[in-house]
């Protein structure tokens, strides 16, 4: 789910579409480079599903794979042998193909933008990706030496991760000399900024649908340019607070619990903007715009746990409970896959030349926003309860195993299956939508940037030769005294004063 | 649409604030000396955040429903922003994201600056796929080496103990269950076999990892007697769910007792 969903749909998804139209290029910098990217990706996604079709099934260390549960082999449980090996050989391709592509994206952001397209006039979501780009080149860089390294430890006789001494059911390990806590700085040092990875496209999704459909500029463009720069920049310097009770250095615990309060100042800079957006807007309540402010909802509350975990002292009992579950859920799981579709629902004319339906579409949305809160708002209560997380059953545990504690898991269940089935919804809606849906004009929302220059869908090369300039700011919306309540970003500057 | 979004808001946030104040669902009672700092952070914490979760919420909510298309004539604001309110707020949320985790970290200060006092009872503790074993230094307040070559479960040697030469080791007290005197500081020292695990006791608000290779200390002092559970909180293999073992705080004289009977028992 962080590596194939959240990594490639709203950066490489969206962005390899969007992007090259919305700076008014043809293509993105390397097309090449680009489908490379996208069959090494599709490689590594194959060689990850080939270990539920393997003798002893896919490995059970899960998406952080600490060692040595995953580096000595099959004495630590099933799916640790050839189930792992391939796990890493999968994330080591996933590597590959996400710094091909985030290369191609900081090339096409950098050099190919239209005439007159500053940096400061790129509208949100670019700024989104083109961020989310450094953030992959620098990231996956480090998880994929520490890949290689771990799957040295399995196959190489190398110790770089597993200590001295150690005994799995009665037998002795033959390694020496490794530390298990080098993976963990390793791992987080990629796993903070992906996360960041995941959820800032949709920050820019986000951020282009609101203002579009509240009819109004966004509230403080720089400051939600610069309030991503510092995500991203300080992205890099809070790994440690995944690692409070790890066993590292209780002193750094101050350093990065310090960092990681500030990386909220900027977020919390961008829910303010955000609905700083709408006050005064005039608010087209369709299902993209309802689907970014679901976005908005949900970071808020997944938002402000993260205070909670953030602080050293409460991770004595928060850390690795349903707590951190509902956090992370909240704010890079659901609300990324808000941002996601949000997207797909405000795009999807664009591509295909079709609108998709309204009012499955707000069907959708209904159960989706309720049932993501019914899910994850009640694993809050869990953790405070101390329920730890990655628990396959509840019986080896007297606490756990309580009418109290187990009505909350029925609820969520429920709500887990309402939520999965609304996506019925809008599987059909996508499929019906592109076979019999209205035809799309070239400007179904109105919206002020390139990508509504074009048909739809756009000719093979976006702009069949044409080569568009940029007079402005991407979010001209309600300009007083112009004719219609936006301005392309490509209209002459004389329509300014009609 | 307006209307629905803002009630439909407005209620998910009321709701699980008012369960939230209920304390249906909340920290378990609390048995250590460290453990009322905690919650009080906690519920600093938790007042702060909310009030701004429900501020937050209801701005929101009010904004879609106040500033809806409603089909008439009406143009929306035309403004680029406030920088008067960008830096209000950016410093607001600096000065209490920033100030919560200062008064906090004193907490965490005296959790694992300072030792434990000095008395403390040593105990060790070891973690194994899945199963939990206790070690307690005996009369000589010492602990025998350890040699991974003799560890077998299987002859119930769990941590391989060599009673025959190493002098230490000879009353060595190897249990399954850790037991503590009530009102003593106790000094735990954290070991694995295997893999990581998590000690985690929710009633002591105490949660360290064991890293294999490392001996991580952890001391606290338990409050009140009774029988509570320490639970795996590290993803630790297939049966990391039933990796669990009682705790049990006693009065000294019924702990003087156990652990005779245990001592029996080697």
């Amino acid at each position: 789910m962080v590596f194939f969903v959240l990594t490639t749909v709203p950066q490489s998804g969206f962005g390899n579409f969007a992007l090259p139209i919305q700076i008014g290029a043809e293509d993105m910098a390397f097309p090449r480079l680009n489908m490379l990217s996208f069959w090494t990706t599709f490689v590594g996604m194959a060689v990850l599903l080939s270990t539920f079709f393997i003798s002893d099934g896919p490995p059970l260390s899960g998406w952080t794979s600490y060692p040595p549960l995953s580096a000595i082999g099959k004495a630590t449980g099933p799916g640790e042998g050839l189930g792992q090996t391939l796990w890493i050989v999968s994330i080591a391709i996933f590597c590959v193909g996400s710094l091909l592509g985030s290369l191609n994206f900081i090339a096409t952001t950098l050099d190919l933008r239209a005439r007159g397209l500053s940096l400061m006039r790129l509208p949100l979501t670019c700024w989104a990706w083109f961020i989310t780009a450094v953030l992959m080149l620098l990231s996956f860089a480090v998880l994929f030496a520490a890949g290689v390294l771990l799957l040295l430890d399995r196959v190489g006789g190398t110790s770089f991760f597993i200590p001295a001494g150690l005994v799995v059911n009665d037998q002795m390990v033959n390694h020496a000399g490794g530390s298990p806590l080098l993976w963990q700085h390793l791992f987080w040092f990629f796993g903070h900024p992906e996360v960041y990875v995941a959820i800032l496209p949709g920050m820019g999704i986000t951020s282009h649908v609101i203002s579009t459909f509240s009819r109004k500029p966004i509230f403080g463009y720089k400051a939600m340019v610069y309030a991503m720069c510092s995500i991203g920049f300080l992205g890099f310097m809070v790994w440690g607070h995944h690692m409070f009770v790890s066993g590292m250095s209780p002193y750094s615990a101050f350093a990065f619990s310090v960092l990681t309060m500030a990386i909220a100042v900027p977020s919390a800079i961008k829910t303010f903007n955000w609905i700083g957006t709408m006050i005064g807007g005039k608010l087209r309540l369709a299902t993209p715009m309802l689907f970014a402010i679901g976005f908005v909802s949900l970071f808020i509350t997944g938002g402000l746990s993260g205070i909670f975990l953030g602080q050293p002292a409460l991770d004595l009992t928060l850390h690795d409970s349903y707590f951190v579950i509902a956090h992370f859920h909240m704010v890079m799981g659901v609300a990324a896959i808000f941002g996601m579709f949000a997207g797909t629902y405000f795009w999807f004319p664009k591509a295909t030349g079709r609108m998709m339906n309204e009012a499955l579409g707000k069907a959708h949305f209904w159960l989706t926003f309720v049932g993501a809160y019914g899910i994850f708002m009640p694993m809050h209560y869990l953790g405070l309860e101390g329920h730890p997380r990655r628990f396959s059953a509840l019986t080896g545990v007297d606490f756990l195993n309580s009418p109290h504690l187990i009505h909350l898991h029925e609820f969520m269940t429920v709500s887990a299956f309402v939520t999965a089935g609304a996506q019925l919804i809008f599987l059909y809606n996508l499929v019906y939508s592109w076979l019999r849906g209205p035809k799309a004009s070239v400007n179904p929302w109105e919206a002020t940037t390139l990508e509504w220059t074009v048909p739809s869908p756009p000719p093979f090369d976006n702009f069949a030769g044409r080569h568009p300039v940029i007079h402005r700011y991407p979010y001209e919306f309600s300009v007083p005294g112009a004719a219609s309540d936006y301005i392309m970003q490509d209209a002459p500057e004389e329509t300014k004063a009609k | 649409m307006g209307l629905a979004i803002a009630v439909v808001v407005a209620l998910i946030t009321l709701i699980s604030t008012g369960i939230f104040l209920s304390h249906h669902w909340w920290l378990p009672h609390a048995i250590s000396t460290i453990a009322p700092a905690i919650d009080r952070q906690f519920t600093l914490t938790f007042v702060s955040t909310g009030i701004i979760f429900v501020i937050a919420q209801l701005a929101l909510a009010y904004a879609v429903w106040r500033f809806r298309d409603g089909g008439d004539t009406r143009r929306a604001a035309y403004s680029h922003g406030n920088t008067r309110w960008e830096v209000v707020w950016t410093t607001a949320a600096a000065i209490l994201f920033i100030g919560l985790n200062l008064i906090g970290y004193q907490i965490w200060a005296s959790v694992h600056f300072t030792g434990p006092e000095p008395g403390a009872m040593q105990v060790e503790v070891w973690g194994e796929q899945f199963n939990w074993y206790f070690r307690y230094p005996g009369p000589d307040n010492r602990f025998g080496p350890t040699h991974p070559e003799k560890m077998n479960d299987g002859i119930g040697n769990f941590l391989g103990l060599d009673r025959s030469h190493d002098a230490d080791s000879k009353d060595d007290i190897v249990t399954a269950t850790l037991a503590v005197p009530v009102n003593r500081e106790v000094e735990l020292v954290l070991r694995s076999k295997d893999v990581t695990h998590s000690f985690f006791v929710r009633e002591l608000r105490l949660k360290q990892d064991l890293v294999p290779g490392l001996e991580i200390p952890i001391h606290f002092m338990a409050t009140e007697t009774g029988r509570y559970e320490i639970v795996c909180s590290q993803l630790c293999g297939l049966g990391h769910y039933k990796m669990r073992a009682y705790f049990e705080v006693m009065s000294q004289p019924d702990f003087d007792k156990w652990l005779e009977t245990q001592a029996a028992a080697q």
